[in-house]
C-alpha cells in the first residue's frame, strides 16, 4: 500500500494555482475554515513542546492492528482523525497516552513523543504521561459515587495534586466544558442526574482539570445530540489556546468544523494505516489520495 | 412563522390505558374464586383429601381456567405467557410456605419464654428447668456478637481482597484462585471446626477458646464474602477504571476511590451473605467453643457460648422447659440477623 505521509504543519500550506486547478471536490470543504493559513508558521510556545508519533504500530495478541503511523500533533492545533470503523483510529489515540496496553495482550512499537521524550522509554511513570495526555470517552462515564463537584476534582485526588483553591479550579473547569451555567446550583448532585450531553462534558471538564497539555477524544460527540455536539465543539476550539486536542470522528462534519489537520486512517484487511493528512481544508478541498477523496465525499466507507 | 409553544396543561390528567380494565379484573378474580370454591367439593367427590389436595386441585383449576381466559381474549399466543404466569407465582408461593412456616413456629414457641432476663442474665446460676424469669441467654447473646465480629473482621477484608485480586489485579493465579474459593465454599462446616479442633485447640493443649471458633467460622465465611465480592465488581463497568486510570491515577487508587465505592452496594451484600452464613452455624462451634453458662467476654482464655450452641445443648436435655429456652435462643438469633441486615441496608443506601 501507498502510503502517502506529511508531517502536519509542515505541508499544510498550499499554492494558489493548486486552488484554481482543482475544483473543490467536496462540500465540507467550505465548512473547514482554513485556519491553516494561520497556523502554518505556528511557533510552539516552547521549543521541543508538542505531541508526536514516530512509526506507531499496534497489535491485539498476534493480530496486527496499526502500522507505521507518524504523525505530528504541534501545540495549539486540533487534529481530528478520520476513517472506516476498525482502522485503528482509536487504537492510535490510546497508544498516545499509554491507555492502549490496559488491554490485554495489547502490543506496540515506534515511539510516542511528549516534549521530546519518548513516552515509552522504560523507566517513564505512566501515571505522569495520563496526567499530561488526558483522555475523554466514547461513552460519558462519570464517576457514578461522586457528585459533580467531586467528579469534576476526582482527577485531583486521584493523581494526589495539590490545589491552592479547588473552587476556583473547579469553577474554571465547568466554565470551559460550557457547562457551569447548567450545574452551578446543584454541585452536589449526582453525576447520573445530569443528561448524556451534560455528563460528556462533566468527563470534558473532569479532564481539563488536572491541566492536560495534550486532549485525546475518542468520538466525544457519537452518543449526543446537535446541541450537545456544537457545545462541546465550541468547547474544543477554546481549548486550543492551551491544549493540544486530537479527536477521531466518524462525523465529517464535525471534522471539518472544528480541526486544524485531518488525518485518514484506512484499513484494506491488514493493519490500518494512515493514508494521508494534511490541513483540514486540503483534505476536505484537494485530497492527494483518491482514497481520502473517495472517503469524504461519501463515496465508501 | 413561529408560534409560542403552549405551556399550559393543567387541565390534563394522567392517564394508565396499560392497566387491566375493570371488567378483566374480575374475570381474573371469578377464575380465582371458581377454582377456591370448586376445589373443595371436588376433593370431597374424588379420591383427593387432605390439604395438599385441595392445593393442587385449586392450582390445576385456576391454571386450566386462566389459561381458558387468556386463550378467549388474545388466543393461542397468550396461553404460553398464562402458562408462566401462573407457574411463577405457585412457585412463589411454594417458596414462601415453609419460609412462613418455620417464622411462625420461631416466634410462637420462643415467644413463650422471652423475657427481659433472657437479654439480661445467663444460664451460670440457673438450671434450664427453673422458671422462665430466671435465667436467660446473655452469654450465647454475647458469644454469637463476639464471634461473629471476630469472623468478619478476618474475612471481610481478605474476602474483599479476594474478590479484587480476581477482577481487577488478574495476575497468574487468578484461575487457581478461584477455583480454591469454590472449592472451599463447598467444604462442610463439621470439617472447618474439624480443622482449627486438629490445629489450634489440639495444637494448644484443649484450650478451647472463641477465637478458635471465629477462626472455623472465617474459614466459612471468606468464600462466600470472596465469590460475591469478585461477582459485584465485575458489574463495575471497565469504562470507569479506564476513567480513573486516564485521568492520572494508579490502579490502586483508581480501585479504592471510583470502583470499590460504585459497587459499595454490592460489597455490603457480599458482607450480609457472609454473616448470615455463619450466624447460625453450630458444628464448628461444638469443636471450637465448647459452649458455657456464665457471660464470658474474652474470646482467647476459655470456653464461650453462641446462640446456635445454646440452642443445640438446651435441645439435647428434652426437658419440656429448656426445649422452650431453646426456641427463645432460635428466635433471638433470627433477630439479631434481621437487625444486622437492617443496619447494613440502611449503610448501604445512596449518601446523601
Amino acid at each position: 500500500m501507498d502510503i502517502l505521509k506529511l508531517k502536519g504543519s509542515g505541508q499544510a500550506q498550499t499554492t494558489s494555482e493548486d486552488k484554481v486547478a482543482k475544483p473543490e471536490i467536496s462540500s465540507l470543504a467550505s465548512v473547514a475554515a482554513d485556519r491553516s493559513e494561520s497556523k502554518g508558521d505556528f511557533v510552539p510556545r516552547r521549543p521541543g513542546a508538542g505531541l508526536e508519533a514516530k512509526g506507531v504500530h499496534a497489535w491485539f495478541g498476534k493480530h496486527h492492528v496499526l502500522a507505521n503511523v507518524s504523525l505530528n500533533f504541534p501545540s495549539g492545533t486540533v487534529t481530528a482523525l478520520i476513517g472506516p470503523s476498525g482502522c485503528g483510529k482509536s487504537t492510535f489515540l490510546r497508544t498516545l497516552n499509554r491507555m492502549h496496553e490496559f488491554i490485554p495482550g495489547a502490543g506496540m512499537a515506534g515511539e510516542v513523543l511528549l516534549d521530546g521524550t519518548d513516552i515509552y522509554k522504560s523507566g517513564t511513570d505512566v501515571t505522569k504521561i495520563r496526567l499530561k495526555v488526558g483522555m475523554v470517552f466514547q461513552k460519558p462515564n462519570p464517576f457514578p459515587s461522586m457528585t459533580i463537584g467531586e467528579n469534576v476534582l476526582s482527577g485531583i485526588k486521584l493523581a494526589q495534586l495539590k490545589v491552592s483553591n479547588k473552587d476556583d479550579l473547579l469553577e474554571e473547569c465547568l466554565q470551559r466544558a460550557g457547562l457551569w451555567n447548567e450545574v452551578k446550583d446543584r454541585l452536589s448532585a449526582h453525576g447520573g442526574s445530569l443528561s448524556g450531553g451534560q455528563q460528556q462534558r462533566l468527563c470534558i471538564a473532569r479532564a481539563l482539570a488536572v491541566k492536560p497539555e495534550v486532549l485525546l477524544m475518542d468520538e466525544p460527540c457519537s452518543a449526543l445530540d446537535p446541541g450537545s455536539t456544537l457545545r462541546i465543539e465550541e468547547t474544543i476550539r477554546q481549548l486550543t489556546e492551551s491544549v493540544i486536542v486530537v479527536i477521531v470522528t466518524h462525523n465529517m462534519q464535525q471534522a471539518a468544523r472544528v480541526s486544524d489537520f485531518t488525518g485518514f486512517f484506512l484499513s484494506d484487511g491488514g493493519p490500518g494505516q494512515l493514508v494521508e493528512v494534511a490541513s483540514t481544508k486540503e483534505i476536505f478541498s484537494r485530497p492527494k489520495d483518491e482514497r481520502t477523496e473517495a472517503y469524504v465525499t461519501g463515496r465508501f466507507g | 412563522m413561529t408560534t409560542q409553544l403552549q405551556n399550559d396543561f393543567s387541565t390534563m390528567k394522567p392517564n394508565r390505558p396499560w392497566r387491566p380494565t375493570p371488567r378483566k379484573m374480575a374475570e381474573d378474580f371469578l377464575v380465582i374464586a371458581i377454582a377456591a370454591v370448586l376445589s373443595p367439593v371436588i376433593v370431597q367427590f374424588t379420591g383427593l383429601a387432605g390439604i395438599s389436595g385441595n392445593v393442587l386441585t385449586f392450582f390445576v383449576l385456576s391454571l386450566v381456567g386462566s389459561i381458558g381466559i387468556s386463550y378467549s381474549r388474545q388466543g393461542r399466543k397468550a396461553v404460553g405467557n398464562a402458562v408462566a404466569t401462573s407457574l411463577i407465582y405457585s412457585s412463589f408461593a411454594l417458596v414462601m410456605l415453609p419460609l412462613a412456616s418455620i417464622l411462625y413456629t420461631v416466634i410462637s414457641r420462643g415467644y413463650q419464654s422471652l423475657r427481659i432476663n433472657t437479654f439480661t442474665q445467663d444460664m451460670s446460676l440457673t438450671q434450664p428447668e427453673a422458671a422462665f424469669d430466671q435465667g436467660g441467654a446473655l452469654h450465647a447473646i454475647l458469644g454469637t456478637l463476639i464471634l461473629v465480629a471476630i469472623a468478619s473482621a478476618i474475612s471481610v477484608p481478605l474476602g474483599i481482597l479476594t474478590g479484587l485480586y480476581l477482577t481487577e489485579i488478574k495476575g497468574r493465579a487468578e484461575n487457581l484462585i478461584r477455583f480454591l474459593v469454590q472449592a472451599m465454599s463447598g467444604v462442610p462446616s463439621i470439617v472447618a471446626g474439624l480443622f482449627i479442633y486438629s490445629v489450634i485447640i489440639i495444637g494448644s493443649g484443649g484450650h478451647y477458646s472463641g477465637f478458635a471458633g471465629a477462626l472455623a467460622l472465617s474459614i466459612l465465611m471468606l468464600p462466600t464474602v470472596a465469590r460475591t465480592a469478585e461477582e459485584v465488581l465485575k458489574l463495575i463497568p471497565n469504562d470507569l477504571r479506564e476513567a480513573g486510570v486516564a485521568l492520572g491515577a494508579t490502579q490502586w487508587r483508581t480501585v479504592v476511590m471510583v470502583v470499590v465505592p460504585a459497587a459499595r452496594s454490592g460489597i455490603i451484600t457480599a458482607i450480609i451473605l457472609g454473616v448470615a452464613r455463619v450466624a447460625g452455624e453450630t458444628a464448628p462451634l461444638l469443636l471450637t467453643i465448647l459452649g458455657n453458662n456464665t457471660t464470658h467476654f474474652n474470646p482467647f482464655d476459655a470456653p464461650m457460648s453462641a446462640l446456635p450452641l445454646y440452642t443445640f445443648n438446651l435441645f439435647r436435655t428434652g426437658l419440656n422447659t429448656a426445649i422452650s429456652r431453646a426456641w427463645t435462643g432460635a428466635l433471638v438469633l433470627m433477630f439479631i440477623v434481621l437487625v444486622l441486615f437492617i443496619f447494613a441496608r440502611l449503610g448501604s443506601g445512596k449518601k446523601k
